[in-house]
Order: C-alpha cells, then structure tokens, then sequence
C-alpha cells in the first residue's frame, strides 16, 4: 500500500505540473504578440480596433492583395535574397578555405592569424561605421547592394573562422593523409574531402550569419537611400511612416518581411539553436 | 615509414612560414583581407577619426577637442551621459530578468522526464528569428492606449490602458522588456547547453547523498556552468551598446518621449550619421569619439570577465 503511494506521487512528481505552468504561462506571453500580428493582417482597417485580440469576424486578403501588387515589393525582396545568398556564399567559401588552411599550418604566424580573426567575434562592427561610411563613398558604392556585402562578409569572417578550424581540426588526420598520399594537391583535398565532412559546421555558420543579416536594418539605413536596392527592412520603415494609421497593411508588411525566416526556423529549428547560440561555444 | 611522415609533415607547413606557410597564406589571404579592410581597419582608424572635426574635405586636427565635447560640454555631455545612464539600466533589464529567465527556463527544460520540452523550446526561440524592428513596430501598436482601449476597459483590465511608450516614467522599461521578451530564447538555449554537458555521475551522488533538488541546483549545476554565465554576460554587456532598433522602431530616433529612451545607438546615430536634428549636418568626430568610447568600455568589460570565467577551465 505505501508502495503503491509512493510510485503513485512519483508519477505525479514526474509529471512536472509546476513546471509546466510556467512554460505554459511564458509560451503564452511568447506567442501572444506572434498572433496579434498574424490575425490582424486578415482583417479590415475598422475591425482591428474594435475586435482587437479574436479572429477576424470578416476575413480579408485585400491586405496581402495590395501589398503584392505593389511592384516594388518583389525588388526588395529580391535584394534580401541577394544580400543573404551572396554574402552568405562568400563567408561560407572564405573562411572555409581560410579555416583550412589554419587547421593545418601551425605556426606561430597562424596562431596569431586565428587569434586576430577571434577578437572581431567579441567586437560590434558598428563602431567602425564612421569609418566603413567613407570607404563606401570612396569607393562609390552608396546606394548599392555592393556597399552591403563586403560589410556582412567581413562581419561573418571571424565566427566562420572560428567554428570551421576547431571543426577541421577535429576531423581524424587519415582522412588527409591517405588522400595525400595518392597524390590529390591541397586545394583537391579540400574540395573533394574537406568540403563534404565540414557540412554540418558551414550549416551552424549559414544560420548563425542569416539571421542577423536578413534582420539587419543599420547598415541598409545608413548606405541606402535608392527605391530600387533598398532591402526589406528598409523599405519596412518607410512604408511604416506611410501607412502609419493603416495599421493591418503595415502589420501585412512585417509578417511578410518575418515570414521566410520563421518558415526556414520551423523547417529546421534544431539546427537553427544551434546555430545562433554558437557564438558562445568555446572549443 | 621515415617518407610518409615526412610527407605529412610538408603537407601541414613544416614548423617555419616556408615553403608551407606561402602555400597556405594562398588560402589565408582572401578572408583575411576582407576582414581587415572592411572591420578591423576601420574599427582602429575611427579611433584616428575621433581626433579630428569636419567631413571628408574639410577635416581638421583637434586632438582631444572631441571628447571634450562629448564628455563636459553643456549640450553634449548632457545627451552622452543622459544615453550611456539609459544604456545601463537597458542592460540591468537584461542580466537580471534576461538571463534569470534564461537559467530558469533551462532547468525547467532540462528535466528528463519532463515531456513537451522541445515544443515550448521550440516556442521560446521564435521571436529570436523576428527582426527587432517587426516586434518593435508590433509592440508600438499593441502599447497604443487607442488600439485596443475600449476593448480591455470593457473587460475590466483598463489599468493596462496607458500611453506606456509616451510616458517619460514608463517608456525606457517597456522598450527594455519588448527587448527582453524578445532575446530570452538566446540565453535560455545556451544554459540549456550547459546544463546538458554537466556529468550526471554528479547529480546523482549528490541525490544518494540526498541534497536537495534546490541545494543540487544552487551547489552543483550553477557553479559548473559559471564559464557559460560569464559568456552571456559578456554577450549582453556588447550587444547592449549595439541597441538601434529597438529604440528606432518603437520610439524615435530621438529617445522620445524627452529622450528617455535614448541609447549609444541612437546617439551615434544621431551624432555621427544623420546629424542633429534642427541643423542636420553630421559630426564624424564627435560620432568617432563616441565609438571609441564605448569600444574601449567593451574592451574593459570583455578582458576581465573572459579572464574569470574562462580561466576556471
């Protein structure tokens, strides 16, 4: 009988309710503004004041309608996508072959090279826009998408750097060594055996760099004043001060402008923890 | 045997820069080069810039007239020190709610017998992948007394019916906790880590020994993951001087209302980029000087805290 108790509250112990209620409570508080935001871009312009909080009473798409009808709107997401691919492309490329390379030459040159790279981790760009501002305009680049990806490349660099040679230089050396000895040059060596083993690493830096770079608005803001290289972000503010009293078509520009990513962290939300909480991996 | 090693050997570069290191300065160069160029090199030479006043064609020498400015005269030093005061209670926000809720929820998270925990992770970290500036201008509707005031009245909850955001007493707090809210998921991922990678040989001879969960918690899973702590720390204390935004979004560029709110981020902003409001025409100085404040503060603040929490390893 006391037995009987006792596995009894064990099973009520486990059930962890106290637990549950504050996670419950905080999912709530998490999500609360997440379904603000998504169900009063179905409604009328009228309807959001009156029925604030519930599901819309009529169900509009004239929100979503106009915004893509609005020709624009694909420019910006057009540069979005630009910014993100080719910046992430760069990163993921140079520091790749820069980690490599790092992994494996060890001297006290190198070490210092690495060392350099993983102070910029600790260091906001921000503070060099003074100075970034005037090499964009030297090197006349305001005003175009080009003044944006070397900034995010250089930005990204010291954490792709970081993750990838700690990576790389955890892989077992048999794998080089008996590609070596067939004869395959480094640069061989590092495309067909390097590249494919250092997947899940160049995943966890693709995330830990998207993010920041798809939400980035202080570099757009402050390079950028042209409609058509204008990126989402930016062109969120602007419609913010034209649309400020219309508040369910502003609210369809933020979903909009929130919904790739979100999609892309529900799709792999795993790698996605992972991959924004790197920073703080020490190796 | 002798041949293979040796070949090995010229494979990883030798001990000297020759012939190795040439070879792989080849693979080197191209990130190095960005990284100098477009962050590195500007971060020093806006120290430079710091020192001296006017734009591009017309910049002059001033030494430290800069910071003098920035740190005694009338009208700037009072927006500095005004924005660097906010800037700290802006990060006492987030070390002690933040990451408080952050160690919380990862406790909780870390049960094993716990069941949903992916779900409410998963949960937690949505808002993390929103931009700031989506929830900023979300939070600027839904703290707007005329959104939906007569709804929460006619529910009884019109004490929630304020102008929280054009309230000098209340606005810095609310942009504090929107900032919060939104950056939990960060922290509460990285104990989650920690906590998991602590030997559960530990915990539970502290268990037959018949410690407490409280005392198992407090004596045992929170000092062994002090190195984690410390990390969070000092990813708060830079990201805190990196605040834009959230400011931007949900006030103005200014701090309204009264420049409560206003941060470095905006100040810089307002000071280095854009110019001050009535005259328009930016200080790259006085922007510089700025920057290179708060990039020494980091500094100081970066070193010593690597240095204690990461030492213990």
């Amino acid at each position: 009988m006391a037995k009987e108790r006792k596995l009894h509250s064990l099973r009520v112990m486990n059930m962890h309710i106290p637990y549950h209620i504050i996670m419950i409570i905080w999912s709530f508080i998490s999500m609360f503004p997440v379904w603000i935001l998504i169900i009063n871009t179905f409604k009328i312009r009228k309807e959001i004041y009156t029925n604030p909080f519930g599901l819309p009473k009529v169900w509009t798409l004239q929100n979503y309608k106009s915004l893509l009808a609005n020709a624009n709107f694909f420019v910006y997401f057009r540069n979005s996508f630009l910014v993100v691919v080719v910046s992430l492309f760069m990163i993921l490329f140079l520091g790749s072959l820069c980690a490599y390379a790092l992994a494996h030459w060890r001297t006290r040159f190198s070490g210092g090279v690495y060392f350099f790279f993983v102070l910029g981790m600790m260091l906001p760009i921000k503070i060099a826009t003074i100075r970034l501002l005037q090499i964009m305009k030297n090197l006349g680049l305001m005003n175009s998408l080009f003044s944006l990806y070397p900034v995010y490349i250089a930005m990204g660099l010291p954490t792709a750097v970081f993750i990838l040679t700690e990576f790389i230089h955890g892989l077992p050396t048999e794998l080089y060594e008996a590609g070596f000895m067939d004869g395959a040059g480094r640069f061989r060596i590092y495309y067909n055996i390097v590249l494919p083993l250092i997947r899940p690493a160049l995943a966890t830096v693709a995330i830990y760099n998207l993010v920041p770079i798809w939400n980035d608005l202080w570099f757009p803001l402050i390079f950028i004043t042209k409609e058509d290289q204008k990126t989402v972000l930016l062109a969120v503010t602007m419609l913010q001060g034209q649309y400020s009293t219309d508040w369910p078509k502003l609210l369809t520009i933020l979903a909009m402008s929130a919904l790739p990513v979100i999609t892309l962290y529900l799709l792999m939300s795993k790698q996605f923890v992972k991959g924004l909480t790197a920073g703080a991996v020490k190796g | 045997m002798t041949a293979k090693t040796n070949k090995i050997r010229a494979f990883q570069g030798g001990a000297s820069i020759k012939p190795g290191g040439v070879y792989w300065m080849r693979y080197v160069i191209p990130a190095l080069a960005f990284y100098v160029v477009f962050m590195a090199y500007p971060m020093i030479d806006s120290v430079r810039l710091s020192l001296y006043s006017g734009t591009a064609g017309t910049r002059e020498f001033v030494g430290l007239a800069n910071y003098v400015r920035l740190f005694t005269d009338e009208v700037v030093s009072k927006r500095f020190w005004n924005a660097f005061g906010n800037n700290w209670v802006f990060f006492a926000w987030h070390m002690l709610l933040q990451n408080a809720l952050g160690i919380l929820f990862a406790a909780i998270l870390t049960n094993r017998t716990m069941r949903g925990r992916q779900f409410y992770q998963t949960l937690i970290f949505i808002p993390c992948t929103i931009a700031v500036l989506v929830t900023g201008y979300l939070f600027k509707l839904m703290m707007n007394p005329v959104w939906a005031g007569t709804t929460l009245k006619a529910a009884g909850l019109g004490f929630l019916v304020r102008p929280w955001l054009g309230d000098r007493s209340t606005a810095l707090t609310c942009v504090s906790l929107v900032s919060v809210w939104q950056w939990v998921g960060i922290p509460t991922m990285m104990f989650v880590a920690a906590f998991q990678g602590i030997d559960d040989d530990l915990i539970e001879a502290a268990s037959i020994e018949g410690a407490t969960p409280w005392q198992q918690f407090t004596l045992i899973r929170i000092p062994l993951i002090v190195p984690v702590i410390g990390m969070v720390a000092i990813m708060t204390f830079v990201s805190n001087f990196n605040a834009f935004d959230v400011v931007f979004s949900m006030e103005t560029l200014d701090g309204a209302p009264d420049y409560t709110t206003d941060l470095i981020g905006t100040l810089f902003y307002r000071y280095g980029i854009a110019g001050q409001h009535p005259v328009g025409i930016p200080e790259p100085g006085v922007g510089a000087a700025i920057s290179t404040s708060i990039f020494f503060m980091l500094l100081c603040g970066v070193i010593p805290v690597l240095r204690t929490t990461q030492g213990k390893e």
